[in-house]
């Protein structure tokens, strides 16, 4: 693998950069590997990567209908934060944001992590209650993430309406400094690079259409470019995992919906921490081109379609101009939608499934992306191993059936 | 923008007019046999969903208008209505060559 470093950089600017390598090879499909990975998203890829490396399982392959990177990958608003109530969850999210500190240089690629600092406005009482109980229990998992009072807000946001008769008043905060933002490409990419540099196959536009069995164990999969054997099979297919699940013969809790965001043109720095809202739902960062990264609630019906309502991202327009009375008079430039998997409380399935070396990551619904790292990291050990990892083991989908529910869906209350 | 009519009373409006309401048809396993109530039966009738990528029956709320629930039938690939039908009409059969996943 061609490395990157200011030298490689200057040296192939001589050449006006037409000498790059390519970042992965295209390789055809072999006929068998010891795991297949459907989905080269990031949890995919990260899974392959840390298969490749953690635990010296090479002869995989991660499998795609598309290109790597083109599902909610590549389609989030990127915020990265790991101050979640429940014990389980900061476990995961924040080993997630700590791989996300080193991970430039552990892919030797740049994924441009940010940690700009993240705030939750409260606007109402109630959030104001809620969100100092996740200070505290933030404190006791030891991360870093305090309330802040209006006026820490204003400054570290110059442009928010704090005034007296401002339509969401201003009652606090919850902070955490190293919360942030990532370059969602990037993390497809450097996973993906790093994988194939380990001898990981990744295929892309190649569908999975059926997934063979025997006897209750998987013995592969069929594609768009035949049947390909496998020994473990992984699912990590985000809002498509019932599809899949469908066509392995078992049933899980989730549902598919459309979540939706925006971008302004771009403009000057005006904000350089992560502003979300929850109950106005809507939630803003600025990128390094200058854009506003908007985002808000997801569709309340299910959907295929990666596409949404206009209201849903009229509602969080509307909301935002008020809060941000400055944005009132940007264009919009494009928006999308992405098909986000929701399971019942809000946290992610890992783990084993009823069909034997069948293994699932899903359910991270509208908030995996700040995830990526670590779902990789203990998914691969979980693969490896056959067994949950010690973080991944309250996350299985028997939890639903014994009432061990990890509830994030009060607690959030936005989506993100 | 969806665009739904209401069975019951017949308007036709725009989506945020109306509430959904999730998969239809789903039978509460406490309402046939309380005593017996299996913890799997209940983890499906909480949880579990069909999630079809394409044709799907669910439930909506004619919440603006006049508050009744009634079913639809909608393809969420293209996110069409092929039909409205009453609480107490029996479902629609699908249209040709569409599943609605397992279980149903
Ligand atoms: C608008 C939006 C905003 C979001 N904002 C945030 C945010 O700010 N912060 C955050 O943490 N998270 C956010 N999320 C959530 C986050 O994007 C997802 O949780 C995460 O990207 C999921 O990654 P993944 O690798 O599991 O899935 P994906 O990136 O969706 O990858 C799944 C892949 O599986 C492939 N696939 C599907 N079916 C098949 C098949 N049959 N055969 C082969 N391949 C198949 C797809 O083509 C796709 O590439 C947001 C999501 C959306 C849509
Ligand atoms: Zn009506």
């Amino acid at each position: 693998m061609q490395r990157f470093s200011i030298f490689s950089l200057v040296r192939n600017s001589l050449s006006y950069h037409k000498n790059w390598q390519e970042h992965w090879r295209s390789p055809e499909p072999k006929p068998e590997y010891d795991v297949v990975v459907i989905g080269a998203g990031g949890h995919g890829l990260a899974t392959a990567y840390y298969l490749a490396k953690e635990h010296g399982v090479k002869n995989v392959c991660v499998l795609d209908k598309g290109w790597l990177g083109g599902g909610n990958t590549g389609r989030n608003t990127t915020i990265i934060r790991s101050n979640y109530l429940q014990d389980e969850s900061t476990a995961i999210y924040e080993l997630a944001r700590s791989l996300y500190e080193g991970l430039s240089h552990e892919l030797n690629y740049n994924v441009m992590f940010s940690p700009r600092g993240l705030i939750n406005v409260c606007v109402t009482e109630h959030e104001m209650r809620a969100f100092q109980r996740i200070a505290f229990a933030n404190k006791l998992a030891g991360i870093e993430s305090r309330m802040i009072s209006p006026g820490e807000i204003q400054k570290l946001v110059p442009i928010i309406d704090s005034s007296s008769n401002a339509r969401y008043p201003l009652l606090g905060g919850l902070y955490q400094p190293r919360g942030g933002t990532a370059r969602h490409d990037a993390i497809a990419w450097g996973y993906a690079r790093g994988a194939d540099n380990l001898g990981v196959d990744i295929v892309q536009n190649c569908a999975v259409t059926g997934i063979m069995r025997n006897r209750g164990k998987v013995v592969g999969v069929q594609t768009q470019k035949g049947e390909i054997r496998a020994k473990k099979v992984a699912f990590v297919v985000a809002g498509n995992t019932s599809v899949l699940t469908d066509m392995a013969g078992f049933r899980v809790p989730l549902e598919s919906v459309s979540l939706q965001a925006l971008v302004s043109e771009p403009i000057k720095p005006i904000l350089d921490v992560v502003v979300m809202a929850g109950t106005v739902h809507g939630y803003v960062s600025q990128s390094d081109k200058g854009e506003l990264v908007i985002g808000g609630g997801a569709d309340g019906y299910n959907n295929y379609a990666q596409r949404g309502s206009i209201t849903q991202w009229e509602h969080t327009v509307r909301a935002l101009v008020e809060m941000f009375p400055a944005f009132g008079r940007l264009k919009m430039m494009r928006h999308w939608g992405g098909i986000v998997d929701m399971t019942g409380d809000r946290s992610p399935i890992i783990g084993m499934t009823p069909v034997k070396d069948l293994y699932l990551n899903c359910g991270w619904g509208t908030g995996g992306f700040k995830s990526i790292p670590g779902s990789g990291f203990v998914f691969a050990d979980t693969i490896a191993n056959g067994r949950p990892h010690p973080i991944a083991a309250p996350f299985g989908m028997d939890r639903f059936r014994e009432g061990r529910l990890i509830d994030e869906s009060s607690a959030a209350g936005v989506a993100h | 923008m969806l665009l739904i009519t209401c069975p019951v009373c017949n308007v036709t409006a725009d989506e945020t007019e109306f509430h959904c309401g999730g998969e239809a048809h789903i039978k509460r396993p406490a309402s046939s046999d309380p005593a017996n109530v299996s913890e799997r039966a209940q983890y499906e009738y909480l949880y579990v969903r069909n999630n079809p990528r394409g044709m799907h029956r669910e439930m909506w709320l004619c919440s603006r208008g006049c508050g009744k629930w009634f079913y639809a039938m909608r393809d969420t690939l293209t996110l069409q209505f092929h039909a409205f039908y009453g609480i107490t009409d029996s479902p629609p059969p699908l249209p040709d060559g569409n599943g609605t996943g397992s279980g149903s």
